[in-house]
């Protein structure tokens, strides 16, 4: 490779999106049945799950792992917090937002994500914290 | 030029526009959330043309097969006729050719639709016992294979269509039937994946007719069925189900019984149950679930659990709003 194309290959995996580095639509196909269902199956919180339609929740799923994939969004906090306000009540805090964001890196260890784009997704999912937790 | 039509008006997408973005320009609401194609919400199915591929991403093959789209990432190259999957229907007058009881309460109607409709066994039609007064019931029957369009109608109690269904109409008489719909249905390109079917009461007569499409369409991977009552009784078909297991060695059949008087030659529990024992790992399974909207909502949660891809699971479950 000459020092010109390297330098080319150099500036666009620099400035492709983390979206695109992680493999874009496929990578979210990947990783949404992976994560879904270790979110479903853990103790901890699938009872915050109890009566949703799981089909359609895998939907959501799949809009929240394509914005902290850092992919196209519409993403208003607005939304969250009204979606996860009766859960608040039920008792919804940090320790579940937590349990979710373990899946989160677990599921994109399995699909073997390098680990500093691991970091960015979470950074992103992180983001929705307080929104999530209605603070 | 394109253009993209919706109800009797028509729209011309911007160079950037969206379906969505054009049809919310000229004033239509179109259900919407996330806007990126992710969360499925604008769903909406071309009536006439085909939808670009890329606004296809995410769907059940069933979905692309019937044209559905996502409005919001569906940037057309051709023009398109455009409406919601609920909208997507024409009202066609059919004659009554055959009713015939399958068991005390399900009544297998045969239909002959005045204008043939298209439809893959395992969808359903909305058929009205008057203009206002309708039921969606699933279609049993395979096309080419069956002269009629066949449903299994269930005496449900003080069911105002099924009650009527049971005791008023005749052979001969002509209803309206709207439709059809519905994605719970075969998509022929795998033969070889194993297919698992779980049914409870006249949650069999979608199965029925995507096994026998399946079948005669030439799946080779194993099918296996789980249909489930509470008593023998609430059981039918079995003859041609057992029929079938004869002729196809790839499909089984396993009658189960959740109430405490067990025949022989069935299986104890619910058929959800009964079948996630049976096949415990459902990695690369497609799995169709009709029936009881409790057994659907159960039973895809543990599919899903047990290693079924969303997107391979398939499900129809009835109506409880429009139960009596």
């Amino acid at each position: 490779m000459s020092e010109k194309q390297s330098m080319a290959a150099w500036w666009e995996s620099r400035n492709k999106s983390l979206y695109d580095r992680l493999g874009g639509e496929g990578a979210v196909d990947a990783a949404v049945d992976i994560f879904y269902r270790k979110v479903l199956a853990d103790e901890r919180i699938n009872r915050f799950f109890e009566g949703v339609d799981v089909q359609k929740q895998a939907a959501k799923q799949k809009a929240f792992l394509t914005f902290a994939f850092g992919g196209p969004n519409n993403y208003t906090g607005t939304d969250m917090r009204t979606a996860h306000a009766r859960l608040v009540q039920a008792g919804l805090d940090d320790s579940h937002f937590d349990a979710v964001m373990e899946h989160l890196g677990a599921t994109m260890q399995e699909l073997n994500v390098p680990g500093d784009l691991i970091a960015e997704a979470a950074a992103i999912a992180e983001s929705t914290r307080k929104d999530v937790l209605g603070r | 030029m394109i253009t993209i039509r919706y109800g009797h008006r028509q729209f011309e997408p911007g160079p950037q526009e969206s379906v969505l973005e054009c049809l919310e320009r000229g004033g239509v609401a179109i259900p919407s959330s996330c806007r990126s194609g992710s969360c499925q919400t604008c769903l909406m199915k071309a009536t006439a043309g085909e939808p670009p591929t890329a606004s296809q991403q995410g769907l059940k093959d069933s979905l692309k097969l019937g044209n559905h789209f996502l409005a919001c990432i569906c940037h057309p190259t051709e023009s398109l006729e455009v409406a919601l999957p609920q909208e997507a229907q024409g009202v066609t007058p059919a004659t009554v050719k055959q009713l015939q009881l399958l068991n005390d309460d399900i009544m297998q109607v045969a239909l002959e639709c005045h204008d043939p409709i298209e439809y893959r066994p395992g969808q359903f039609i909305n058929l009205f016992r008057d203009p206002g007064l309708g039921r969606s019931y699933s279609i049993a029957s395979v096309p080419g294979a069956d002269d009629h369009l066949q449903l299994h109608v269930r005496r449900l109690p003080n069911g105002r269509v099924s009650g009527w269904i049971h005791d008023e109409l005749r052979t001969g008489q002509t209803v309206e039937v709207r439709g059809p719909a519905g994605d719970c249905f075969y998509v022929p390109g795998r033969p070889d994946q194993p297919l698992l079917l779980i049914g409870t009461g006249s949650g069999l007569a979608p199965l029925y007719g995507i096994i026998r499409d399946a079948l005669l369409r030439g799946h080779s991977g194993p099918i296996r069925l789980f249909h489930g009552s509470r008593h023998r009784g609430g059981l039918y078909l079995t003859g041609e189900l057992l029929e079938l297991t004869r002729q196809y060695s790839n499909f089984d059949y396993v009658p189960c019984i959740s109430g405490d008087d067990l025949p022989h030659g069935h299986a104890a529990g619910r058929a959800e149950a009964v079948a996630l024992q049976e096949v415990s790992n459902l990695k690369g399974w497609r799995v169709f679930l009709c029936g009881h909207p409790e057994m659907v909502r159960t039973a895809t949660k543990k599919a899903f659990l047990a290693g079924a891809s969303m997107k391979e699971i398939y499900a129809d479950a009835f109506n409880v709003n429009q139960a009596a």
